[in-house]
């Protein structure tokens, strides 16, 4: 009997606290971006009068935040069109790379038998846990000397480094549920192996290779430690991420013109993650369960 | 996905022998196609390990080297492989004060991170296991401080939590009759809780918290793909017997999620203790905050000392390396790398 009502009990408070936890957790993700927006909306003036509004009032909202931070120095703005033409070099340009050198690579991981191979998806797996921190030393002083720090193109070279092994292990971890037998019919209608990769299994893997080039996106977007340290004398170099970083600590740029500028930084990314969002979940999972 | 049956059995009937065919025409076949293989696996593995080998494996290489020479900023032209080797790097760092402090404080802030991230993504997980209607948006929601850029989300809190007009002590000081705003973000004040000091200041307790934050929504996701694996009979014969809702949690469903803890620890464990970014940019690296890799940074941009730099680096790879080793030891029979 006792027990009976331990378990009625037990059922009525957790069938309290459910919602309650739910909504708690989804104020404390939410809030900040919530807040975020509405910073970029208010005037400075209104903000430091009244910080606790929770929503703009009537007549208030100033979109000059937004023309702020994107025009140019020249026009008295804080240059944020230029960043984010950077940003999209930069992560463009590692998607595309990355995928090149990955792909093959994954299905020689995956499906081609040859000395070392099993170790050198181990090598490569053990990038993903190494201290950025420490590849941050010689790359700096390599790009130094060589004269390419500052450019984007060095950055873009260290990225792609960074994850090509990531990509190839969860790229390989989706080639190996294709069933080889796909791949032997077509042997035998005369298919070289090349010819079956090109033609059989990289269709089959497309929703994997999409994944995983929004990963990568993402990735290289939301970089911020090389990027510091490779472009931080090269103003016209900078990418979304380190401009807001920089700006952020002067007391020049107000703080609602910089909130503008967090929504610019945040936008592209909620607004892929949201339309890959069932895709992205399962390949962030698949691509470290095993491991 | 949670288990890697289908995929690893493909794989061992790919490499298993095929039957041994009669005659010595089919063996060549078969020899050819397989050197066929070899030849194509390395090139098409080639311009991988090409570029993970010149700038991730030399680099690393290089960094032994830099650590044990007096390489500086100024002088860096004039350094090559050949120089003049010592461990002079290594004693000057290693007794430098506040070296002990930073590695203290990177152990309670991946501890304490860690803890939290797994912490809070469990209770997400647990609360939001029962479907209802809108539950794939929520947990959609749930992802966001994980994928948001960190630039972003460390620029929000820092003026959410900023003492002059951040939202927080504006709440805080109204309804919850604050007398002083707090900065939470530049105190080096030990925080007490109930009279008992924690010797952990308000920014390092603040960090911790952030990353508690931002990395929760990883754990979750583990959690939830490894809960939809438990089979539901399980649950409801205990039910049947009698079990309470805590009980089948502890008894039931909490075994079953170990070994997925146990993996998350770790690498949540990793990535924390690596984690420069978010320190950097909520405190610099101020008031109790400063976790190895900050004070590595400082040493290479700040006093422009790579040599020391370097050495604090390997430092922290190795300690990094024994504890991750330690939990191989007893955790890592099973696992399956490649």
């Amino acid at each position: 009997m006792s027990s009976f009502n331990r378990d009625a009990v037990e059922r009525r408070i957790l069938g309290a606290l459910r919602p309650l936890t739910i909504i708690v957790l989804l104020l404390i993700c939410l809030f900040p971006f919530y807040y975020m927006l509405l910073l970029s909306f208010r005037p400075l003036d209104a903000v430091i009068q009244d910080p606790g509004a929770l929503w703009p009032k009537a007549g208030e909202i100033d979109l000059g935040t937004y023309r702020d931070v994107l025009a140019s120095t020249e026009d008295g703005g804080q240059g944020f069109l230029t960043f984010i033409r950077n940003s999209f070099i930069v992560a463009i340009g590692t998607v595309v790379l990355t995928l090149l050198v990955a792909i093959p690579g994954a299905y020689a991981v995956s499906r081609l038998e040859f000395f070392g191979r099993r170790q050198i998806s181990a090598v490569f797996l053990g990038v993903y846990f190494f201290p950025a921190i420490l590849l941050a030393i010689p790359l700096f002083v390599f790009f130094t000397r060589i004269g390419q720090r500052g450019t984007l193109l060095g950055l873009l070279v260290v990225y792609v480094a960074q994850v090509a092994a990531v990509s190839i292990y969860m790229l390989r971890n989706y080639f190996d549920t294709i069933p080889a037998s796909i791949e032997e019919a077509a042997a035998i209608d005369g298919c070289t192996r090349l010819q079956a990769m090109r033609h059989v299994s990289l269709p089959l893997a497309m929703p994997a290779i999409m994944s995983n080039a929004l990963f990568i996106f993402m990735i290289a977007w939301n970089e911020f430690l090389f990027a510091l340290l490779f472009l931080v004398e090269k103003r016209e170099n900078w990418t979304v991420s380190l401009g807001l970083s920089q700006l952020a600590g002067s007391i020049e740029v107000p703080t609602t013109v910089l909130m503008a500028g967090s929504v610019i930084l945040t936008v592209p990314i909620i607004g892929l993650f949201f339309l890959s969002e069932r895709w992205l979940a399962g390949g962030l999972t698949a691509g470290a369960e095993k491991g | 996905m949670t288990t890697g049956g289908p995929a690893g059995q493909t794989a061992t009937a790919l490499e298993a022998p095929t039957p041994a065919p009669q005659g010595g025409r089919s063996r060549r076949a078969r020899a050819s196609r397989a050197s066929d293989d070899r030849r194509a696996g390395y090139l098409l593995i080639s311009p991988t390990v090409v570029i993970v080998f010149a700038m991730v494996v030399l680099p690393i290489l290089w960094t032994f080297s830099l650590a044990f020479q007096q390489v500086r900023l100024l002088n860096l032209r004039q350094t090559g492989i050949i120089g003049d080797y010592s461990l002079e790097n290594f004693t000057n760092v290693l007794t430098s004060p506040g070296f002990v402090d930073a590695l203290v404080t990177t152990l309670v802030y991946s501890v304490a991170g860690t803890a939290c991230a797994i912490g809070l993504g469990l209770v997400a997980a647990l609360a939001l296991r029962r479907p209802f209607r809108g539950r794939g948006l929520v947990r959609a929601c749930m992802l966001l401080p994980y994928v948001a850029p960190v630039v972003a989300a460390t620029f929000v809190w820092s003026t959410m939590l900023n003492p002059q007009f951040g939202i927080v002590n504006h709440y805080g000081a109204s309804l919850l009759g604050w007398d002083d705003p707090i900065a939470f973000l530049s105190s080096s004040d030990p925080i007490s809780p109930f009279g008992i000091d924690l010797h952990v200041s308000m920014s390092l307790f603040t960090v911790v918290l952030f990353e508690g934050w931002r990395s929760f929504p990883f754990a979750f996701l583990f959690i939830t793909a490894r809960m939809q694996a438990i089979p539901e009979s399980l649950e409801e014969a205990a039910t049947v017997d009698g079990a309470t809702p805590t009980q089948r949690f502890f008894h039931i469903v909490l075994p079953q999620l170990l070994p997925t803890i146990a993996v998350l620890t770790v690498l949540r464990f990793i990535w924390t203790f690596n984690n420069f970014d978010d320190i950097y940019l909520l405190t610099g690296g101020a008031s109790g905050t400063q976790v190895v890799a900050v004070r590595v940074y400082d040493y290479l941009i700040n006093r422009g000392d790579i040599g020391a730099a370097a050495a604090q680096a390997l430092v922290l790879a190795a300690i990094l390396a024994v504890l991750v080793g330690i939990y191989l030891k007893f955790f890592g029979r099973s696992e399956d790398v490649a």
